[in-house]
This record gives structure tokens, sequence and C-alpha cells, in this order.
């Protein structure tokens, strides 16, 4: 009971310390604001660890934070080879390909507003729908290699990205338009100079959507059929024994991919839309 | 007319690929039939022959179409078979989840603007609860519930959605009551209103455009949740479970027919949030 008592102490006095950060200068600078999610994060677990131990919770229904951290730190190897099949192989080129290949449609229709009127309606509607459930059919026709997981990717990234890529090509005004064909601007340079730029926010808008989703559709892939590696496949194997702590191993790790994978792109469109008025602090 | 007409070109568009698609796709399967038996095929042969297979790789519209409508219309909707059955447990999932994510939005939203240090601690990770892959989460919170001693899948299959479906919410709640400039929040304050009259007077009613456009977003995440919590864990029954069976019995047109059923599903619950929408912004004033 001990380590329930120290962790509910932890936590109230982790409490008052936000609450005091939050209120004080220091938490308007930007270590004090880094500082204040940070302690909460710990807090949660320091709770979740006090918790199980305190309340002597089962490993095969919750593990500690410290028994994942020790399995993770046990099976480096094996959660490595997870995530180079799930995410460089699944979710990064399927990303890859899905974006540019909504990029290229985006410009293919981009000279013909009957297109657009239509395509947009119906792309709108299918980013909209669960297209997870096309995961069964297209491992059918792939193969259990990376290859079907990487098609999921395409295929649930593509309509988000190009209704995001098209909303953003008209996002320029007709003034700035209209400048451009003063300067008698070809359609390429006002499309490289004006439009593609005045673009940037919603291409990454549509980014960050397409990570998540890259991530979601590579490993709900390898629940219909994987090699004998990969995330999905080691999630629903170990849940099917009780290994919950190389579960929740793995999840730590799609969670860290996660995140970085985000985190990435919101650098990348810090650095690219550096103009843009949500970027100016 | 304007409208439409783009959008049934697309349309067509599609399901002319879809067929020639369909063609080369199940074609394969004509010609190693016909060279196993040693008869050579002409193409006029196969066309017809690709249209019709029991097991199709792709199977062509008209046959998803006849099973979708045989799942629909064909047998009574208490049957297994039935796909208004299977619809009507993934709607009940969806509903349950909705309405859990909306609960859990607008709550952690009003704790957001009302604490700095709630908005301080909690919005980054909520940010970044959204980039870790819920799925990956799935078959754990299921086995969890069970072995906590709760029957059924239900509930949680609706934290799944719940977990999806929060995030639209919550975002655009915390925008929305904050929507109020200072010039109102200042008059209120020369009247004396207490915190909870500046709550409910102003802070809530200027969210609720706000809260409206986020549902259609939370609906369809709520959905995409409900049928990733029916996939991986040997579900019985929904849409989701539909899909399973059909990829473990490579039945394709039965994947294929829960796939637009799901489809359909998707384009009535936004139908009818969006008319929902409507109804809120024309009562409240908001011109359409």
């Amino acid at each position: 009971m001990t380590a329930l008592w120290l962790a509910i102490g932890f936590w109230l006095a982790a409490w008052g310390v936000n609450v005091w950060l939050s209120g004080s200068r220091f938490g308007r600078t930007g270590p004090g604001r880094a500082l204040v999610p940070i302690l909460f994060g710990v807090t949660v677990l320091v709770l979740w660890e006090g918790l199980v131990r305190g309340l002597g919770i089962a490993g095969v229904i919750l593990p500690a934070p410290s028994v994942i951290a020790a399995r993770i730190a046990g099976s480096l190897p094996t959660l490595w080879q997870d995530f180079v099949q799930t995410i460089l192989k699944g979710a990064i080129p399927g990303f890859l390909i899905g974006s540019g290949a909504a990029f290229l449609t985006a410009i293919a229709i981009d000279r013909s507003p009957f297109l657009q009127r239509g395509l947009l309606p119906i792309g709108n509607f299918v980013a909209a729908l669960p297209i997870v459930g096309l995961a069964p059919i297209l491992v059918m026709w792939f193969g259990f290699d990376w290859q079907s997981k990487a098609a999921v990717v395409v295929v649930m990234v593509f309509f988000p990205m190009l209704v995001n890529i098209v909303a953003g090509l008209q996002a320029c005004d007709r003034m700035q338009r209209d400048l451009m064909s003063t300067w008698g601007a070809s359609y390429l340079q006002s499309l490289v100079k004006l439009r593609l730029p005045a673009a940037m926010p919603f291409i990454f808008n549509g980014l960050k959507i397409a990570s998540t989703l890259a991530l979601i559709g590579a490993i709900v892939a390898e629940f219909f059929g994987s090699p004998i590696y990969g995330m999905g496949f080691r999630i629903s194997t170990e849940v099917g024994r009780l290994g919950l702590d190389m579960v929740w191993a793995t999840i730590a790790v799609a969670a860290l991919a996660g995140s970085v994978f985000y985190g990435l792109i919101t650098l990348i469109e810090r650095w690219v839309t550096f103009w843009h008025p949500s970027q100016r602090h | 007319m304007n409208r439409v007409l783009p959008v049934l070109t697309v349309l067509a568009g599609i399901v002319v690929i879809w067929y020639a698609a369909a063609i080369w796709m199940n074609s394969t399967w004509v010609f190693d039939q016909a060279n196993r038996a040693g008869t050579p095929v002409s193409w006029a042969e196969v066309i017809p022959q690709t249209m019709t297979q029991d097991r199709p790789l792709l199977p062509p519209p008209h046959q998803v179409g006849a099973e979708l409508w045989k799942g629909l219309f064909g047998q009574a909707i208490t049957s297994k078979r039935s796909l208004v059955y299977h619809g009507y447990v993934t709607f009940k999932g969806t509903m349950m989840g909705f309405g859990l994510g909306i609960l859990a939005g607008v709550l952690l939203a009003m704790a957001i603007v009302r604490f700095r240090v709630m908005d301080m601690s909690v919005m980054p990770w909520a940010i970044i609860s959204q980039t870790i892959p819920i799925v990956a989460l799935a078959p754990m919170i299921i086995t969890l519930s069970s072995q906590m001693g709760l029957s059924g899948r239900d509930l949680p299959k609706a934290v799944i959605a719940a977990y999806l479906s929060f995030f639209p919410v919550l975002v655009s709640m915390v925008k929305g009551l904050r929507a109020p400039d200072q010039m109102q929040l200042d008059l209120l304050k020369t009247y004396g209103a207490s915190e909870m009259a500046t709550f409910l007077k102003l802070r809530l009613p200027a969210s609720m455009p706000y809260f409206f456009a986020s549902l259609k977003v939370a609906v369809a995440a709520s959905l995409v949740g409900t049928i990733v919590g029916e996939l991986p864990t040997g579900a019985i029954e929904g849409l989701g479970a539909r899909m399973l069976i059909g990829s473990q019995f490579g039945e394709p047109l039965i994947m294929w027919a829960a796939l637009f059923a799901a489809a359909i599903l998707a384009g009535l619950l936004i139908l009818v949030v969006g008319f929902v929408e409507r109804l809120a912004r024309k009562r409240m004033g908001v011109p359409a």
C-alpha cells in the first residue's frame, strides 16, 4: 500500500507545482511551457506504477510502467525488426506514394474546374469512409509482406490528401492571381510561384492527418496476415498469449513513432510556411 | 444541375475504370483455367467469364450491387446474414462511442478553458494521443475489459470509437469557448455576472457553431473506430466482423458488400449530422 500512497503524494505535489508553474512568470517562458506537460506525463506514469503495485494488479491485466520499460530494454532487436517492417517498409512508402499520387492528381485536375467540382464531393465523402475495411482485400491482392501494408496506406492517405491539396490550390485570392497575370506569368509560373506556396498550409494540414492514418493502416493491415514480424502481428499474437508487457512495449514504440513522424512534419511545416500567421510568434 | 453533372461524370468514370480493372484482374483466373484445359480462349469469351465468377479477385460493380441488395433486402432483418442487422450493431457501437466522445471532448474543453494549468498540461497530451495509432490499443482494450469481468464487446468498442471522436470535439470546443472577445467578456463583468452566468450565457452559446461543425468529423471518426474495434478481435457481429469473415473464408463478395454497407452507413450518419447542424444554425440565426 505504501507504493500507492507515495504515488498519490507525488501526484498532489506535482499538481501543486504545475498550478504554481502555470500561474508564475516562469510558466510563460519556453522551458516553463515544456515542463508543465512533462511533469503531467511523469505524474501519470508514477500514478500508474503506484496503482499497479499498491493494489497488486496482475501483470496480465495491466503491467506496471517499470515492467514495460524492462521489456523494451530486453527485446530491442525484436522491436526494431517490427519497427522496420511496419513503419519503414509499410507506412512510410505508402505515405509517400499516396500523398505523391494525390498531389499529381490534384495538379492534373487543376485546369479542369468541371472535374474538380465532380471529384471534390466524392473525395470528401470517401475521406470520411472507413477505408481500413479495404485492408483484407488488399492483403488478398498483394500478399502478406509489406507491399500490401503500403497499399492500404496509399488508399487511406490518398483522399484526405487530395481534398486538402485541391482546396489549397484554390486558396489564393482573385487579386493575387490577377497580379500574376498582369505580370504576364504563364500557368506554370503562377502555379509554382504563387499557388503552390499558398497551398502549403493546407498541404501540411493534410500531411498531418495522413501521418496518423498511415500508421493505423499499416498496423491494421497486419491483423489480416503478415510475416512473423511486424507491430500489428506482434500485438495480435502477444494479446493471444497474454504477454501484455510486450503488447505495451509495442504500443510505446508505435506511440513514439507516431509522435516523431508528426513532429517531423510539423518541423518541416514551420520551415516551409514560415510566412503564415499561425507560425509567427 | 451545375453541381450534379460533374459528380455523375466522375462516378461514371469510376465505374468504367472499375469494370476495366475487374476484367483485367479476373482474366488471369480464366486464362489459367483455359490453359489447364488446353483450350485457348479469345478475349470475347474471357470478358463474360470475368463478370460472373464466384470468388473474383475484384468483383465487378453489378456483382457487389447484387450481393449488397441480397444482404440489405434479401432476408429478414433479424437474420445473421442480413447486412441491416450487422449495420445496426455497428451503428449502436458508433452512437455509444460518439456520445462518449462528445461528453469527454466537451468536459475536457470546459476544464481546459477554465483552468490554465489544464490547458498547459493536458492539451499537449491530447494532441499526442491522436498520433498514437489507436488500433494498436484495440485488441488490448478488449482483453482488458473481458478480464475485468465485462462481458460483451459493446463497451470496449465504444471506448475505441470515443478515443477517435473526442479529439475533433475537444479542439473545436476549446476554440469555440474562447470565441467571445474581450469586449463581450468585459460587458458581462460590468453587469456583475458570475463565472457560471458568463459561461452559460456567453461562452456556451458562442461555442455552438464550432461544436456542430466538429460533429461531422467526430461521427465519421467514431464509425471508423467502431469498425476497427470489430475487425481484429474475433467479433461475430457488426460490419467489421462481416469483412473479417469474408476475408477468412475467402469470400470477396461478402467483404465488398460489407464495405459498401459501411459506406452507406457513413453517408447516412453524415447526412443526419449535417441536417442537425443546419437546423441548429438556423435556430441560432447564423446565415447558412
